[in-house]
């Protein structure tokens, strides 16, 4: 950039390239450095790592069961005596791992770890240690999980519905132990992201200068500290109900099956909005950012945002249509259910509308921040079908139902989690990775999603009933189209791993801030150094791009700012005073 | 800072509740549950469960209010504790409607077995 | 999990290494109020999860009780009221202590924060002591959870062999006619463990061990103070409820014998409510007793279902008295139900009824149980800090923070003493 075109008065700032022994990366040396480390950072990629990996197992769980499904009579799993258990056990596993393991700790203990100090400006977690004990409490849970696979595997859904789990054979209590401590992780990851957000602000971060990302994560956490302990005490009963028979949940001893399946979801219907609510943050901070234009309706997103999360606690009824609640429950949840989209649709028409007349860069991210728009719209309409009392009897439990909870999950969460990875990706790693291989794989994915799960939509709403291992002929043709949808969808995942794992060995450098955002963490080198800042930053509007310009030579955008002394020691006041003068 | 830029010492964060308090509260808590023991003897009809559910609410309140400093804490705890009672309120009451219009006892009465053999019969019943 | 949460929250100490922090106060931190407010709103947000996770016991005994009121009213009579309201006041005394204990911190009265960090762990020693008593008691009698539940009026106290019969293993046998044993072992290893490092520690001169043992001991030995105190009131209780139960035992030959009173009135309610039904021949309910439609055909069955050996007709037949007895809508049950142990109907003690119960019992006083042995192991970890003075007015969070975990867990104990013992 020519410093010509510098307005009088001003500078330009940029944090440069940390040096190896600021790089949080690269700061200390050796596993135990890693293993016991006490820096958010490091969590949020050991987080990174370990989901990636449960992601995978899942994943290749899932091509499992789509391949099985190739053919009407079954595929893969033909064993006249074990195949359809067998079946069962996959189809339970990619479910649970996928839940348990992946979807709920992936935005917010990946991402989140590593972003919410940052973008906040705090200099860590408000308890680093217990944010360490979260991670090897999931990773404890994944052992578990790994034993029941292990052991006899299970089969009971990743719902645990009693009876059937107290008189399967499989094993639910390792299984259900593994989800009862990775509740514990979740609630540990909440609680110290809502002590973060409400204690650690520096000077000048007020609640409405949080990025929406923090708005997002901060409403998930209320999910996770509300929600999970009552998973707990589920799984704990469960447990209980099959070692000793309490006859709580179990009809032989008077129990009630509905009552368990009230209580799951109590937990698991908030647990959705755990899952998607994070993806929400990343999309409102990634449309923004590309399409270099001020949020719009900040208020309102942030608003929809906790919204969302309160309204998430009367609505899990709509999971149990037919399971025999009482006709009047069955229609005061029916109608509940509705109020839910009105907070989801001002999220979608505010993305539209931020998008509107903004000058938008087809970048990575940005393509998969359209991809997600499209099918979370998809699948929030879709919902809808399932939330009318009337459609859902017809269509629960039949693929239409898988085929909606996909869209949200897959085409909601991977798509944000894959568009946030890749946004932050530069930032995380101080690496650019190859656009063309990014577009290529956010391609794959589109396309490969929508003709896994487009089809099932089709599939369902002709009668095709969830988890069943075999079916009508009749059916064939459509359950072939998803299954090669599903491997295209597995190809596009590996091309945009590829491109990332290449980044880190051929990647380019990473400027402080290759996509011209103007949260905190771009303030910070990339990657960030291992204190995050130096002195309590500056804190403007986190979607004010005025300041920045775009710098050709160096491909990176760098902020411009009055030329200002620095105070040697920094008094709060007087930074207040500078950050309201600044905004 | 938002909430605690106030003090350069720090010293004034420390509330120390006086000793009479303490022990005023804590005999109070203890004439409650002889009441609470006591009227257990007499027979209130229905009423009973409330009678015994709001004596230990005042319990609970006292507890939660000077025990626990809730009186004089920040807002913003207060309404964390107070409002993780609404959620509960939530879930206990629509899962408990629910089953009060759905349940009826499973197993009828008539399953009055010898209990030293209670295994067979209970598999008889199903 | 009480103690990762308190341990990670706090002790940070080790790597406040800015000249201008004091030891106390974490790298991430800038003031002492900052990370006070840090941890209370951490704690706060903890305990709101604790609110949620018993809620969901809570919700289960609810609806229960509104289901079966008659057999919470009946079983609610094997809880010993005595046990259970000392144990309120020993908990209540308990958060007394605490409080106290925080105000000591906040003082820098070291010697008292110490004593009252004592006082808080014995009464929780007590607790636990008396709770063993009442524990071990009804395991012995078979007052179990509903897939264990083996209890027997007329014989209440079954031998090694009859367990056995029930399907017990070996362990299982002499775990349930030993429990009080099996529960104690522990805590006299502790004590044991406790009192040897004492010993070593006086003799070796190591001021700061002593310091902490000598609190501990007594610490231990409060337990079994507990279980003293809960022994003489149980078998002061036990007295009386020895004759009870017999009474019930009489009551309960009584009713076999002229037939089951309520369940004679069961079928006449059933009788009155579906005209269809054949009459009702009164007696022995195993294989009479209940109005069903196709008479004729159920004629010959209960003349099958008359020989001993065949089983699975008595089973079909019982069956089909069920259900018809489910369609008549028959389910009413007997409202002479008064208070007492004597007048429970015999079917309330059958692992769907009076199992249930006890299921909810064991898993409400049981997780309870388990958050007092969490603070325990948390309020040892202060009691070691506090001889060391690790607190002072800028620094006393850790203190606070258990206290409040301490008071909540008394606070449950206010909810559940009501509803499992005194109902009426």
């Amino acid at each position: 950039m020519s410093s010509g075109s510098l307005p009088p008065g001003m500078k330009i700032r940029d944090p440069g390239f940390p040096t190896q022994r600021e790089n949080y990366l690269t700061n200390s040396k050796g596993v135990l450095s890693w293993m016991f480390t006490l820096d958010h950072k490091r969590i949020g990629v050991m987080y990174l790592i370990g989901i990636s990996v449960a992601f995978a197992v899942a994943g290749f769980l899932a091509l499992g069961i789509r391949w099985h499904l190739f053919l009407p009579d079954g595929m893969l799993f033909r064993n006249p005596q074990t195949g359809n258990d067998t079946y069962n056990q996959v189809f339970t596993l990619h479910g649970a791992i996928m839940v348990f393991l992946f979807i709920i700790p992936s935005v917010p203990a990946a991402l989140g770890n590593f972003l919410v100090p940052i973008m906040l400006g705090a200099k860590d977690v408000a308890f680093p240690r217990l944010n360490l004990c979260s991670f090897y409490l999931w990773v404890f849970g994944a052992v578990f999980f790994i034993c029941a696979l292990c052991a006899s595997g299970l089969d009971t859904g990743w719902t645990f519905y009693t009876p059937y789990s107290t008189t399967t054979n499989s094993s639910v209590i390792l299984a259900t132990s593994g989800a009862f401590v990775l509740g514990f992780s979740s609630i540990f990851t909440g609680l110290n992201f809502i002590v973060t957000i409400n204690t650690m602000r520096p000077p000048g971060m007020t609640w409405f200068r949080m990025p929406l990302f923090l708005w997002a994560t901060y409403s998930t956490s209320i999910i996770q500290v509300l929600a999970t302990p009552v998973l707990g005490i589920t799984l704990l009963l469960l447990i209980a109900e099959r070692v000793m028979h309490i006859g709580i949940f179990d009809p032989e001893f008077n129990g009630d099956p509905v009552t368990f399946q009230h209580f799951f979801w109590f937990y698991s219907h908030p647990a959705v909005y755990i899952m998607i609510l994070p993806a929400f943050g990343i999309i409102s901070d990634l449309v923004s950012v590309h399409s270099h234009k001020h949020i719009f309706g900040y208020r309102f997103i942030a608003y929809s945002s906790l919204a969302i999360a309160l309204l998430s606690f009367i609505v899990w009824g709509h999971h149990m249509f037919t399971s025999g609640m009482s006709p009047l429950t069955t229609i005061i949840f029916s109608a509940l259910t509705f109020s839910v989209s009105i907070p989801s649709a001002i999220k979608v028409f505010n993305w539209l509308a931020t998008m509107y007349k903004g000058s938008i860069s087809l970048t990575t991210p940005m393509c998969y921040t359209i991809t997600f728009i499209f099918l979370f719209t998809i699948g929030g309409l879709t919902g809808l079908h399932l939330g009318t009392l009337a459609t859902d009897m017809h269509l629960h439990d039949t693929y239409f139902v898988v085929a909606h909870f996909h869209y949200v999950m897959v085409g909601g969460t991977v798509v944000a989690f894959l568009g946030g990875l890749f946004h932050w990706w530069p930032k995380m790693f101080g690496k650019m990775y190859s656009e063309f291989g990014g577009r290529l794989s956010c391609l794959l994915v589109f396309l490969g999603f929508n003709l896994t799960f487009l089809p099932q939509f089709v599939l369902g709403s002709r009668g095709m009933p969830r988890r069943y291992a075999t079916y009508d002929p009749e059916f064939a043709y459509l359950h072939q189209m998803s299954t090669w949808g599903a491997t295209l969808l597995g190809i596009g995942l590996i091309v945009a791993f590829v491109v990332l794992m290449r980044s880190l060995i051929r990647g380019k450098p990473a400027p402080a801030n290759p996509w011209g955002g103007a949260t905190l963490e771009w303030h910070c080198t990339s990657p960030p150094p291992y204190y995050n800042f130096e002195r309590p930053p500056l804190v403007g509007d986190p979607y004010d791009f005025h300041d920045l310009r775009w710098d050709e030579e160096n491909e990176r955008y760098v902020t411009i700012e009055p030329e200002r002394e620095i105070v040697p020691r920094e008094i709060p006041d007087e930074v207040t005073v500078q950050a309201n003068k600044d905004h | 800072m938002s909430a605690h830029g106030h003090s350069d010492d720090g010293h004034d964060f420390a509330h120390p509740m006086p000793i009479p308090v303490l022990l005023a509260v804590f005999v109070a808590l203890t004439i409650l549950t002889i009441i609470t023991v006591a009227q257990s003897n007499f027979s209130f009809g229905g009423i009973d469960v409330i009678i015994v559910m709001v004596i230990a609410t005042i319990k609970a309140t006292l507890v939660a209010a000077f025990f626990m400093h809730l009186a004089y804490d920040k807002p913003f705890n207060q309404l964390l504790f107070v409002g993780s009672f609404v959620f509960v309120g939530l879930f206990v009451i629509f899962t408990i409607g629910d089953s009060q219009m759905t349940s009826g006892d499973f197993i009828p009465v008539d399953d009055a077995v010898p209990a030293v053999v209670e295994s067979a019969p209970m598999a008889g019943a199903e | 999990m009480a103690t990762t949460e308190a341990s990670s929250e706090t002790a940070h100490e080790d790597h406040g290494h800015d000249h201008d922090h004091p030891a106390f106060l974490a790298h991430h931190f800038d003031t002492p109020e900052q990370q006070f407010d840090s941890g209370k709103l951490g704690i706060w947000l903890f305990l709101v999860t604790e609110v949620l996770f018993f809620s969901g016991m809570f919700c289960a005994y609810a609806m229960f009780r509104a289901l079966r009121p008659d057999v919470f009213e009946g079983c609610s009579q094997f809880l010993n009221t005595k046990l259970g309201a000392i144990n309120t006041g020993v908990l209540l005394f308990s958060s007394l202590t605490m409080a106290w204990a925080v105000r000591c911190a906040q003082t820098e009265d070291h010697k008292t924060l110490t004593g009252m960090l004592a006082a808080t762990l014995s009464c929780a020693m007590v607790f636990l002591g008396v709770k063993a008593i009442e524990y071990s008691h009804k395991w012995g009698m078979g007052l179990l959870p509903a897939g264990l539940f083996f209890y027997d009026p007329n014989n209440q106290h079954p031998t090694a062999e009859q367990l056995e019969l029930i399907g017990f293993g070996s362990f299982g046998v002499s775990f349930l006619q030993n429990a009080l044993f099996y529960i104690c072992a522990p805590f006299a290893i502790g004590l044991i463990g406790v009192v040897i490092w004492l010993v070593v520690s006086l003799v070796n001169g190591r001021k700061f061990q002593v310091a902490v043992a000598k609190p501990l001991t007594v610490v231990f030995v409060f337990f079994f103070v507990g279980v003293g105190l809960g022994r003489i009131l149980e078998s002061g209780e036990s007295h009386d409820s020895h004759d009870s139960h017999a009474v019930a035992h009489v009551d309960g030959h009584d009713a076999h014998q002229a037939g089951d009173h309520a369940s004679d009135q069961h079928a006449g309610d059933a009788h009155a409510a579906d005209s269809h039904s054949t009459d009702p021949p009164a007696g022995d309910h195993d294989s009479h007793g209940s109005p069903v439609e196709d008479g004729g055909e159920l004629a010959v069955l209960e003349r099958l279902a008359a020989e001993k050996t065949n089983t699975g007709l008595q089973d079909d037949l019982a069956a089909r008295q069920r259900q018809s007895a489910v369609a008549s809508g028959a389910i009413v049950h007997s409202d002479e139900i008064t208070s007492t142990i004597e007048t429970v109907p015999e079917e309330v003690l059958t692992p769907s009824r009076a199992g249930v119960f006890f299921s909810i019992y064991y898993c409400m006083t049981g997780v309870h149980a388990i958050h007092i042995i969490g603070g325990i192991i948390v309020l040892i970890w202060l009691l070691v800090r506090s001889v060391r003075q690790d607190f002072n007015r800028q620094y006393f969070g850790p203190v606070d923070y258990v206290g409040l975990y301490w008071h909540l867990v008394d606070l449950i104990w206010i909810y559940l003493f009501p509803l499992l013992y005194l109902i009426r």
